[in-house]
């Protein structure tokens, strides 16, 4: 092994990163996919509303469609801040 | 009856052309009646790559608009007499293409072909939709990158959904995976997504590899579709990929780091 290996070992190859992004984004994409096109805008106006009351990021609430036999199964789930950061 | 094969991707320039033609052209060289289709409207590029745009008289859009007849529309091949080209029109106007209108070509087409290979536009627009709408099968080329493969799989959802087979409920357009652009060595330093990482996350089967080659940019030049050089392995590799489309086996070539001699170091391969 030479020494560019060993400097090149510190970093973990960007192709893994790639891999991993991609496997999350794709997974969500085709769960999202067939569903209603309301879907990302009443994910949006649930963020904000939820921001009225305390600070969260986009990716804390996530909107899933999913199938329970034949009713359709809205999924919402929200990460909250840890407590004390209430605005 | 033909089969028709959509050549797309969603992202654009990730080589959809380049593999319309040498597909095409290597199903002609196996002795199939071709037709190879550019239903990139406004972007006319399939003529160029193969090597007959001065021979360009009227285009897809003559064809529905009834200015000529499809017979008159197609070119045939200089090299292959069972290889044709329907040639994009350069109207700006993006509603040339209709539904009606492509479904009455390709039938046409269809009667007289054992091919028909449709070149789609990037995109998801109406190009690309309509070129993909009547495919029985699919060729989704994708470049070993996050956006070209996010994109693909966007793509494949949009035929899973909105292609006629989709809408009439019968058997899904067959899909396959054409990975272009690809470098072993780059693999192997971990900055490309390899082979099996695409698989993983795409989930579809791999007709095959063409790996990254100054060769395409030579036979594009020239106007001669790369599968005709088969000394170049980008050539070679689509050879590997018209024999599998026919159903034939052939192990992956060109996935591995080649062990470069002195000579083609200096010199370039
Ligand atoms: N295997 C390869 N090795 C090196 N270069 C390649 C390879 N395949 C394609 N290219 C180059 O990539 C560029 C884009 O190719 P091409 O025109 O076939 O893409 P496209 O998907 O049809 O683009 P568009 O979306 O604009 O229609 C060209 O310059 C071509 O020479
Ligand atoms: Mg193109």
């Amino acid at each position: 092994m030479g020494l560019m290996d060993l400097f090149r070992k510190r970093k973990p190859a960007s192709a893994a990163v790639a891999k991993e992004r991609l496997l999350i984004l794709v997974a969500q994409e085709r769960a999202q996919r067939g569903g209603p096109d309301y879907l990302p805008v009443m994910q949006r106006e649930i963020l904000e509303v939820i921001r009225k009351y305390v600070q969260i990021n986009n990716e804390d609430v996530q909107v899933r469609l999913d199938k329970d036999g034949d009713q359709d199964v809205l999924e919402l789930n929200v990460v909250l801040p840890e407590s004390g950061t209430e605005r | 009856m033909a089969e028709i094969i959509v050549v797309t991707s969603g992202k654009g320039g990730v080589g959809k052309t380049t593999t319309s033609a040498s597909i095409a052209t290597g199903l002609a060289q196996r002795g199939k009646r071709v037709a190879v289709v550019d239903f990139d409207v406004g972007l006319r590029n399939l003529d160029l790559i193969m090597g007959c745009e001065r021979r360009v008289v009227y285009d897809f859009v003559n064809v529905i608009q009834g200015e000529c007849t499809l017979k008159q529309a197609l070119i045939k091949d200089k090299r292959h007499e069972n290889l044709f080209i329907l040639a994009a029109s350069q109207t700006r106007d993006k509603d040339a293409l209709t539904v009606e209108g492509v479904e009455k070509v390709l039938n046409e087409l269809k009667n007289d072909f054992d091919y028909v290979v449709c070149d789609s536009p990037a995109g998801i627009e109406r190009g690309a939709h309509l070129a993909m709408y009547f495919a029985d099968r699919a060729i989704v080329v994708v470049n070993p990158e996050v956006s070209s493969v996010r994109d693909s799989d966007r793509v494949l959802g949009i035929m899973a959904s909105k292609s006629r087979r989709a809408e009439q409920g019968s058997e899904g357009i067959s899909e396959h995976l054409l990975v272009t652009r690809y470098s072993p060595k780059r693999v192997a330093e971990g900055d490309m997504l390899s082979i099996a990482d695409i698989e993983e996350i795409l989930g579809l089967p791999i007709l095959g590899i063409i790996p990254e080659s100054e060769l395409v940019l030579q036979s594009s030049n020239a106007g001669v579709p790369v599968i005709l050089d088969d000394k170049a392995p980008a050539g070679q590799a689509y050879a590997d990929a018209v024999a599998r489309l026919l159903g034939e086996e052939r192990p992956m070539r060109f996935v591995e780091i080649e062990k470069q001699g002195l000579i083609k170091r200096l010199f370039g391969g």
